[in-house]
């Protein structure tokens, strides 16, 4: 079964072997957008120019990580270690390819014996920047598949589970719930058509590790889910992308195309009775659409609203079939578990979070961009050594994570190893992996605001608590933003955020209330700052109110119910 | 493996008294059934619950969680509390965030004494409203010849999207926009007189809790709605198959 994959192999690294350079062009969106593109088409013309295309090529790559000093360009030799440069032009072109069997051009040389590169262990982004996303050869000589090949011919579908649950890894899109319990939880859900969902609507401000696992190793995600649907016994499976990641719909689309034809993805996979389609279905813009029963009925073609669970999308989900829904991190994981084992992963990570966790770093950070590293590395680790401490030489005040279903963590807490419990009992969670740096100019009160802002707007309506509180609590958070609130105020924030929290339906409006909630448990000074006297005095002397047309008073502290 | 029985029988507490329930029954359908009161909103029996409004939350022993008993089904040995002070205080919550939405002047409501949400205000012993009005400026679409609707009194219940949906089968209604912005539409978004799919029926009209559907001609305080005729008609169906 193996051998389709080993020819590919052998073909693949046939034709890369007269290569004694290769120039590795990030092509994943930050750089694309710093035009990467322009440099890779520059860096190939002047490799031809210059009549080396005979052992130099040029090729494309998935993101490399510091995406603070992109555009980023590596080249890798046959004697030397990777050179890697930062900031490139189409114009350092000529040095870049002059420098090729010299020393590295100086002023853009990357220094990659820094902590960003050293304290990192890449499991989830093993090939990030390493192969190119747009070629499955690359991918397969890069061991893909084979964890694929493995499961399907030489495991039952209970003994994937069984690694699975062996690696104790858990959902990575933010809940932390056993991944291998939900894939038993399906397994077992009555019904002869089930489905695979990726979850890949990520929507948190200041998150983008789904976007670079899908832009820079697509493949990785069709086998993960291949893999779950061979586990669980479906047979479809759908990538649910937003909208706004073109780029990595694009790669996706070329990857499912690819993985069809080398036969990884449909029917008769590499010669077994197992067939997996794999679909991709794009949102329209909604961060409830991450939500998964919202999720679902978006892909049905339904309004994205949430649902009350249970049931559950396992024993109910999509077109009321068991349905297995999992995060594009989660499903980036399985691969490396069935190649390796679930005990070589459950070796890495703390005692109740496994492996390793991709965050985005960003905010007052020198080093943003994309890092990976074990459970439990201390937050103070990820910010001061892998992050390279506060930009503009200002100190770390808060850390936000888990974006607007999250909190802040202040500055004092910084030696917490990150993992589930450690941050749920900081008053934050994980979340999908956003990393939010502030310094001490950022004001809490505007985090929260922010932050409300967003649920506000991203709010579906369905159920009143989210919809109607949370306008009512950004509103009271603009006042005190402003410096207008009165003591009433934080009463009435606090008793909203409590009511918002129980009785919401979905978990948008359930954890809306955090960065508030998190920002009043560590920063409540700013809040009592933000309360004035004035608006005090004011609110007890208002004089006359408008008066709407059934004559009751409207702006009075109690407010008559007109009847 | 096919299990022997069909439905299978709960036994469970909801407030102190022991119940018996098929498993397809949820909790609210077992509180009616006991005379136990549960203020709803939403719901609307004849037609799928959304589980929106969230005043029917009630507390189960042994989560943390408040759970809506429209779409809460029985378990058993489930111990169900339906009125507590906390939960008391958060349906008055969810009144005062429904009344500082949009413009419920009742004074001057077509609905005046027969609208649920006043019903449930009285109800729940409503005196004053908690949070700022939002005042927000909403239309009234009254170009359809024989009903009116009026955003102002809107409460998002859906139950007219669905009844039009299940019920009539023509789907005119639906929501469009987010959070706050949620307005309900017919067809895509078209003035309801010249809403082709509509057929004039009426069902929505009945099953609004407020008056932001009424027929034309009505005055303040002069809206009944019959809403009897939903588990009428489905009886009449189901006696028809």
């Amino acid at each position: 079964m193996y051998e389709r994959l080993e020819e590919i192999t052998l073909a693949e690294q046939e034709s890369t072997a007269r290569f004694s350079h290769t120039v590795n062009v990030c092509m994943a969106a930050g750089c694309m957008s710093s035009r990467s593109d322009a440099i890779k088409d520059a860096l190939t013309k002047e490799v031809e120019a210059n009549g080396l295309e005979r052992w130099c090529r040029v090729r494309g790559v998935g993101c490399m990580g510091l995406c603070a000093h992109g555009p980023l360009v590596s080249v890798d030799t046959d004697q030397s270690a990777e050179t890697l440069y930062q900031y490139v032009t189409p114009d350092d072109a000529p040095a870049i390819v002059g420098a090729l069997e010299g020393p590295p051009v100086e002023r853009l040389h990357c220094p990659t014996n820094v902590p960003f590169f050293q304290r990192q262990k890449k499991i989830v982004l093993e090939n990030s920047g390493r192969i190119d996303p747009e070629r499955v050869e690359e991918y397969i000589a890069a061991d893909g598949y084979t964890a694929l090949i493995k499961a399907i011919t030489e495991m039952s579908p209970a003994e994937v589970i069984d690694e699975i649950i062996a690696s104790g890894l858990r959902g990575r899109g933010g809940g932390g719930y056993p991944t291998g319990l939900k894939w038993t939880t399906v397994a077992k859900s009555e019904g002869d058509t089930k489905y695979v969902i990726c979850n890949a609507d990520e929507g948190d401000p200041g998150a983008f590790m789904d976007r670079s696992v899908l832009e820079s190793d697509p493949h990785r995600i069709l086998e993960g889910m291949a893999i779950a649907g061979y586990a669980i016994g479906a047979g479809q499976g759908y990538i649910y992308v937003r909208g706004e990641y073109p780029l990595a719909v694009a790669r996706l689309k070329t990857a499912i195309r690819q993985a069809r034809r080398v036969n990884m993805l449909g029917s008769g996979i590499a010669g077994t009775q197992f067939a997996f389609h794999v679909d991709i279905r794009l949102g329209a813009g909604a961060f409830v659409c991450g939500e998964e029963t919202a999720l679902i009925a978006s892909i049905e073609g339904k309004r994205g609203q949430p649902r009350p669970r249970p049931p559950y999308p396992a024993e109910y989900g999509l077109w009321g079939q068991p349905t297995l829904i999992n995060n594009v991190e989660t499903l980036a994981n399985v691969a490396p578990i069935i190649r390796n084992g679930g005990d070589w992963y459950a070796s890495l990570g703390t005692a109740k979070s496994k492996g390793t966790k991709v965050f985005a770093l960003a905010g007052s950070i020198n080093n943003t961009g994309l890092i990976e590293v074990p459970m439990g590395t201390p937050l103070r680790e990820i910010i001061y050594e892998i992050g390279g401490g506060v930009s503009g030489g200002g100190q770390c005040k808060a850390i936000q994570t888990g974006g607007p279903s999250g909190g802040c963590i202040p500055a004092e807490f910084l030696d917490t190893p990150v993992d589930y419990e450690s941050l749920a009992a900081l008053g934050s969670i994980m979340g999908s992996g956003g990393m939010i740096v502030m310094d001490e100019s950022a004001s809490m009160v505007d985090v929260a605001r922010y932050f409300m802002e967003f649920c506000m707007t991203e709010s579906c309506g369905r159920c009143v608590p989210c919809r109607v509180g949370t306008v009512h609590m950004h509103n009271l958070l603009d006042k005190f933003s402003h410096h207008e609130a009165a003591p009433r105020d934080l009463v009435l924030l606090e008793k909203l955020c409590d009511m918002v929290r129980n009785t919401s339906l979905c978990g948008l409006g359930q954890t809306a209330p955090n960065p508030v909630l998190s920002t009043l448990r560590y920063f409540r000074h700013e809040y009592i700052a933000a309360i004035t006297e004035e608006a005090a005095d004011l609110y007890a002397i208002t004089p006359a109110p408008p008066t709407s047309r059934n004559g009751a008073t409207q702006h009075a502290p109690a407010q008559e119910v007109a009847s | 493996m096919k299990r022997p029985f069909k439905t299978r029988v709960r036994t469970l507490k909801i407030d102190g008294i022991d119940v018996g329930a098929r498993e397809d029954e949820t909790i609210l359908e077992l509180a009616q059934e006991n005379g136990i009161f549960i203020p709803t909103l939403c719901h609307l029996e004849g037609v799928h619950d959304i589980g929106a409004c969230r005043l029917c939350l009630v507390e189960i022993k042994g989560t943390s969680k408040l759970l809506p008993a429209c779409m809460t089904y029985a378990e058993e040995g489930m111990e169900v509390i339906t009125d507590s002070e906390r939960l008391t205080a958060y349906r008055r919550q969810v009144l005062d965030l429904l009344f500082s939405e949009r413009n419920h002047v009742c004074a001057v409501c077509v609905s005046n004494g027969h609208c649920e949400l006043q019903w449930l205000a009285e109800k729940l012993g409503i005196s004053h409203v908690g949070v700022p009005y939002l005042y927000p400026q909403l239309p009234v679409d009254a170009s359809h010849s024989f009903y009116t609707l009026d955003h102002n009194r809107c409460v998002l219940c859906a139950r007219c999207v669905r009844v039009c949906d299940e019920i009539e089968g023509a789907h005119t209604w639906d929501v469009t926009g987010r959070g706050v912005e949620c307005r309900v539409i017919s067809d895509l978004n078209q003035p309801w007189g010249t809403a082709d799919s509509c057929t004039r029926c009426g069902k929505c009209v009945q099953v609004c809790p407020t008056g932001a559907l009424f027929s034309k001609g009505k005055a303040v305080a002069e809206m009944t709605k019959r809403r009897e005729f939903l588990p009428y008609l489905q009886q009449m169906r189901e006696g028809r198959r």
